[in-house]
């Protein structure tokens, strides 16, 4: 359980996270989502502590994370992938972080078995591919079977077979009740792997919201129409609500009429309808609607562009 | 590296991928402590300590670094009290009176206190310059807790590897000039003293290292300072006019003389100012390291 109230940051005058509020519950996995430089990476340290707010507060499992007498047992982070020495072997690395705590040896070859390193485990992690820093990054995360797991755009560097197997991983371990937060900023992504959504864009809360709720309000799209009489369709389409655009001379595109309820009237009517597809939105463009005016810097193609770090400051 | 990373995730994927649920939680969820007879999962300054030990010692920086310090210490001591031996027909007798034959074999404190200096700074710096301090202060949040076992495991090993090097350093370097018996003796009035008190200054220099790192949080400024205090603030104290001369009692780098000197010579401090001047340094540096790691954003 993460619940944010009021998180507010700023770097002198630059304010990086402003009246942030939002919950992520236990059982499902919310996802953190907006543009690059929304905020996101700031928010999620502040919940572990390394940034302090300027104000607000943040709760991990109903306490400051810094009061938790077994910070490993109720947060699982991994913020980058890169936060580990270069010159220390997989191996070493997680058995330093876990005899902080005490847990054993076992359970740091179990993870490291888990997340599929063991054949790499004794070399030294400056040597390791953007996936397998990925991968220890989880390791790192699972070691003290948390609570509550924080993933910083764990997909990132990931092949296509690793994709999948954290989508299933985090899938998992929210049915086991854990609380599972993971920021993105490709809404697709979020689509594959969470339930939940908090939707921020210029450090402010857009919506909290879940991923069919998006679908669903992503939904109201054109129907694409062909047909030798478009100028008869129009007439017999006309009605309140609905608005009708000729294309070409063949084609239109309506809103606010199902294709059901289209070809029904062109049957009615009497009109040979050619093609009548739906066109549904994206979730792209869902996303990049809601977050239309936060976007900070770049074009909007850059948000739903190539899957690239969020820029870690 | 790609072929290796295309192995792992062919053949270890599949296995990976449906023992998940079943390694992540084998039925204790939330809960406190873990299981029966086992000691509960959480922080105490201890397990800090020994995850900063296996940090020290998993690293090659520290072992070449160490290894350096040794050599220094050694080797340094060796040839000097060797070079001495042979030119001591040509010295005079004032140069006889002042001659400190313990000092003399423990001239690689010198260069040994550079070797661990650096080290010192890697224990913490080295955590800024890999990211690696975030994971670090991400699982013990308080912090401090990561700073004092640094600090501890540090001197630690720093001490025991300088006790040893200082004793390699005297007794072969005694050996060398035993053929002019000019020689000293561990037993000697305040020669054993001498021995640790350069070991106790070399791990001091590592430790004020330490903490310029936690504070500067960067490798070159960080051994760009403990260098500049060392060796070229000495250089410019002793170009000042002869009044203002004594400043140079009070730098890091005159309480090292101070506590390794055996024979009286009226440049060097009492080893009592030397140690206090040592304590003050390492309390001021330590303090202002411990304050900011606290207060500032990781």
């Amino acid at each position: 359980m993460i619940e944010a109230r009021g998180l507010e940051k700023r770097y002198g005058d630059r304010v990086a996270v402003h009246d942030l509020s939002f919950t992520a519950r236990p059982g499902t996995v919310t996802g953190f989502l907006g543009p690059n430089g929304a905020g996101k990476s700031t928010t999620m340290r502040m919940i572990l502590g390394l940034d302090r707010p300027t104000r607000g507060e943040v709760r991990v499992n109903g306490r400051r994370y810094r009061d938790a007498v077994a910070p490993m047992h109720e947060v699982g982070v991994m913020l980058e992938a890169r936060a580990v020495h270069t010159g220390r072997t997989a191996a070493k690395h997680l058995l330093a972080l876990a005899q902080t705590h005490g847990i054993s040896r076992r359970r740091v070859d179990e993870v490291i078995e888990m997340v599929g390193l063991t054949e790499v485990a004794r070399r030294r992690a400056g040597g390791f591919s953007l996936g397998m820093g990925q991968r220890l990054g989880i390791a790192s995360a699972l070691l003290g079977d948390p609570a509550t797991l924080i993933l910083d755009e764990p997909v990132n560097g990931l092949d296509p077979e690793g994709i999948r197997w954290i989508r299933s991983l985090l899938r998992d371990l929210a049915a086991e009740g854990r609380t599972v937060f993971l920021s993105s900023h490709l809404m697709s992504e979020m689509a594959m792997t969470a339930t939940n959504l908090v939707i921020v864009g210029r450090g402010r809360l857009i919506a909290e919201t879940t991923v069919d709720e998006v679908i669903a309000g992503a939904s109201p799209a054109a129907v694409h129409v062909r047909t030798p009489a478009s100028a008869r369709l129009r007439e017999v389409l006309a009605g309140t609500g609905v608005t009708v655009t000729a294309t070409a001379a063949d084609t239109l595109e309506v809103t606010g009429r199902t294709c059901a309820e289209i070809g029904q009237a062109a049957l009615a009517s009497g009109v040979v309808l050619h093609e009548l597809i739906p066109r549904q939105v994206s979730l792209e463009d869902a996303f990049m609607n809601l977050t239309h005016d936060a976007v900070e810097y770049g074009t909007p193609l850059a948000l739903a562009g190539a899957p690239r770090s969020e820029a870690s400051a | 590296m790609t072929t290796q990373t295309t192995r792992m995730t062919g053949s270890t994927q599949a296995p990976a991928l449906s023992d998940a649920s079943s390694i992540a939680s084998p039925g204790r969820r939330h809960g406190r402590s873990r299981g029966s007879g086992r000691t509960a999962v959480r922080i105490t300054q201890w397990r800090v300590m020994r995850s900063e030990w296996i940090k020290l010692t998993s690293l090659r920086s520290t072992l070449w670094t160490l290894a350096a310090a040794l050599a220094f210490m050694v080797l340094l001591g060796l040839v000097l009290s060797r070079v001495t031996a042979n030119d001591w027909s040509h010295y005079s007798p004032e140069d006889r009176a002042t001659f400190d034959a313990t000092a003399t074999s423990l001239s690689g404190m010198y260069l040994a206190q550079l070797a661990i200096g650096v080290l010192g700074v890697l224990v913490i710096s080295g955590e800024y310059a890999t990211g690696m301090i975030r994971a670090s202060l991400g699982v013990v949040p308080r912090r401090l807790p990561v700073l004092w076992a640094k600090l501890v495991t540090f001197a630690a090993a720093s001490l025991a590897v300088m006790v040893v090097a200082d004793l390699i350093a005297f007794t072969a370097g005694q050996a060398m000039l035993s053929s002019r018996h000019i020689d000293v003796s561990l037993s000697d009035p305040g020669v054993l003293r001498a021995v640790l008190g350069a070991a106790l200054f070399v791990t001091g220099i590592g430790v004020i290292g330490l903490a310029l790192g936690a504070i500067l949080r960067n490798t070159p400024a960080a051994i760009g300072v403990l260098f500049g205090v060392l060796l070229v603030l000495p250089q410019i104290v002793s170009a000042l006019p002869r009044s203002l001369a004594r400043i140079g009692d009070y730098l890091p780098s005159a309480s090292g003389d101070a506590l390794m000197q055996v024979t009286d010579s009226s440049g060097v401090p009492s080893p009592a100012h030397g140690l206090i001047v040592l304590a003050v340094y390492l309390a001021v540096t330590i303090a202002a390291a411990a304050v900011l790691l606290v207060r500032r954003d990781a």
